[in-house]
């Protein structure tokens, strides 16, 4: 689907892009990971056709540059940082509608599965709403039309655990028809999203490895933590979560993302000298254990 | 097409929605207000009276005004925009740069036309109302002056944000230039260059190409035919255009001149890279 055949970028004489060679086909859904100045959002830019580069970019055989409609008609793209717009949520949905040829009764309900009422909203600058709201807005406009390829640069970084949760259901629902690239710093907060990783270092690939695609995208984890004592600072990390206690903060349950284990795990890490004991147990197999044992 | 609208009512939500409108709006609004307080209306120059004598002392503060204001804000907002990411973003959606390109181009032009538009026909309706009567001649050739310089600035204006990366560069570019078609007026450098005796057909190409003396020129064509206020120059422009002749000029050359610089600006911004 997406070909980079020997990508090189430079401004003026510093080299961004070093001779850079992919594939990316449907269903791969990729994280591109690296540190800052590796070259991700160039790589990005020049997919998008943004970006004049030396190569050839091709998406289903089309550069994005001249054939800018056709290719980014399938392209749905959230960048790491929401665009400082005035113009109305209203306005921006049906904007960006118009020009996708897209319903955008479909992306307010994606906002709306994500925790964003968008026709509350309609009338309030786009730059007024708050870090989540501009994220989960920007990913219903990307998620809420046909897109057949999904750029994101930090996608879930802003948003809460129940709004990332009902993002990797959507990313689910899309796995198999679109390819997915998914940039980011650090891996762990990707990873579990992934079947691919592109490690970038100084503009070049520098790892391309496949990953086990076991952890399943709509899966929810149920969780109990046993705590020695009760910590304040502990039970403002874990109501985050949306985790509820029954006896004063010594025991906590609560919910958890497949895909966000390991962010989940790397947050309870931070006071691994309170915890007593961990269960985490699938929720549809204990659903389905709980359904035998009922009859 | 569709695109093109779409990209120009954009432009003109997130312009009425920033500080930069809101003054020049203020700007341009207050100036009228301002003359009418001081009683321009009553005053008399050359026997003009009444909303002409109004026009003509708007349309010369509107001269001095329209074109820095122009410049700096489109600059600032194109090239602003560009800096911020919104450039990344809204391009990133499948529309044509050429709609994208030329609706922004659009949606400004009415964005800076109809305020100072605005202003001067809010005069009129104020003045008709008490009973002063209306220089329609004067009023609907000033109306095509200020469209052409308005659109002249912007196609400068979308010039230098293609040309430029950042915001501070592409607005020192604009004061530049402000500064220098401003420095070329005949009040000023035009006058000390045919004191210190420079070729006369220099100093008149000069006056030619600059669209603010051109602009100047016309707006004074209209309450002095002869052009007196000019001087000796005024014999090269009358003998080579004729009165209708440069008044046809001063519309057409700053249309074409803008039309020709928001076209090279197109095609640099196509040919680079867009955020």
């Amino acid at each position: 689907m997406i070909r980079f055949e020997n990508i090189i970028k430079r401004f003026r004489r510093h080299e961004v892009l070093k001779g850079i060679n992919l594939e990316i086909d449907r269903g791969h859904r990729l994280a591109l990971i690296g540190s800052n100045g590796a070259g991700k959002t160039t790589l990005i830019r020049c997919l998008l056709g943004e970006y004049l580069c030396e190569g050839k970019v091709s998406i289903d055989g089309l550069s994005p540059r001249e054939h800018r409609r056709k290719v980014l008609s399938k392209v749905g793209f959230v960048p790491q940082l929401p665009p400082p717009l005035k113009m109305p949520v209203g306005q921006l949905i049906r904007f960006a509608a118009s020009v996708c040829d897209s319903d955008p009764m479909e992306m307010i309900r994606v906002a709306h599965r994500l925790g964003l009422d968008a026709e509350e909203f309609h009338r309030q600058p786009f730059v007024k709403l708050s870090g989540g709201q501009k994220q989960k807005l920007l990913i219903a406009i990307a998620l809420g039309r046909a897109s057949e390829l999904l750029v994101m640069d930090e996608p879930a970084a802003n948003l809460d655990p129940q709004a990332r949760q009902i993002f990797f259901e959507l990313l689910a629902e899309k796995k198999d028809s679109a390819a997915m690239i998914i940039s980011s710093h650090r891996l762990d907060e990707v990873a579990t999203l992934v079947n691919r990783v592109v490690e970038m270092d100084q503009g070049k690939v520098v790892l391309d490895d496949q990953v086990e695609d076991l952890v399943d995208l709509n899966s929810r984890l149920r969780c109990t933590i046993g705590l020695l004592r009760p910590d304040e600072a502990f039970a403002r990390a874990i109501r985050n979560w949306h985790f509820v206690t029954h006896d004063d903060g010594m025991t906590w349950t609560g919910p958890v993302a497949g895909p966000d284990r390991l962010r989940f795990l790397g947050m309870l890490s931070r006071y691994v000298g309170l915890l007593a004991r961990l269960r985490m147990d699938d929720a549809r197999e204990t659903r389905k254990v709980a359904e035998v044992v009922n009859g | 097409m569709k695109h093109l609208w779409l990209t120009a009512y954009t432009d003109i939500i997130e312009s009425l929605r920033a500080k930069w409108f809101f003054v020049y709006s203020l700007v341009f609004g207050g100036l009228v207000v301002l003359l009418f307080a001081f009683g321009v209306t009553e005053s008399r120059i050359m026997g003009f009276t009444g909303l002409s004598r109004l026009m003509v002392t708007y349309i010369q503060l509107a001269m001095a005004i329209l074109p820095v204001f122009v410049l700096i804000t489109t600059v600032r907002s194109v090239a602003g925009d560009r800096e911020a990411g919104v450039f990344e973003y809204l391009l990133s959606l499948p529309i044509g740069l050429g709609a994208w390109y030329w609706g922004k181009l659009l949606g400004r032009f009415l964005v800076v036309f109809l305020p100072v538009f605005g202003a001067m026909a809010v005069a009129v309706i104020w003045g008709v109302s008490k009973g002063a009567e209306v220089p329609w001649q004067l009023f609907i050739y000033y109306t095509g002056l200020l469209m052409a310089l308005a659109w002249c600035f912007l196609g400068i204006g979308m010039l230098l944000s293609s040309m430029t990366r950042s915001a501070d560069v592409a607005q020192g570019a604009a004061f530049v230039i402000w500064l220098t078609v401003l420095l070329f007026l005949d009040l000023i450098l035009l006058g000390v260059m045919l004191r210190e005796q420079f070729a006369g057909e220099a100093v008149v190409a000069i006056a030619l190409a600059n669209p603010m003396q051109v602009f100047r020129t016309a707006t004074m064509m209209l309450f002095d035919q002869q052009l007196v206020l000019l001087g000796p120059t005024a014999y090269v422009i009358l003998d080579h255009f004729g009165q209708a002749g440069y008044m046809a000029y001063a519309m057409l050359y700053p249309v074409t001149l803008g039309s020709l610089c928001a076209g090279v600006g197109y095609w640099w911004f196509k040919r680079g890279d867009l955020p």
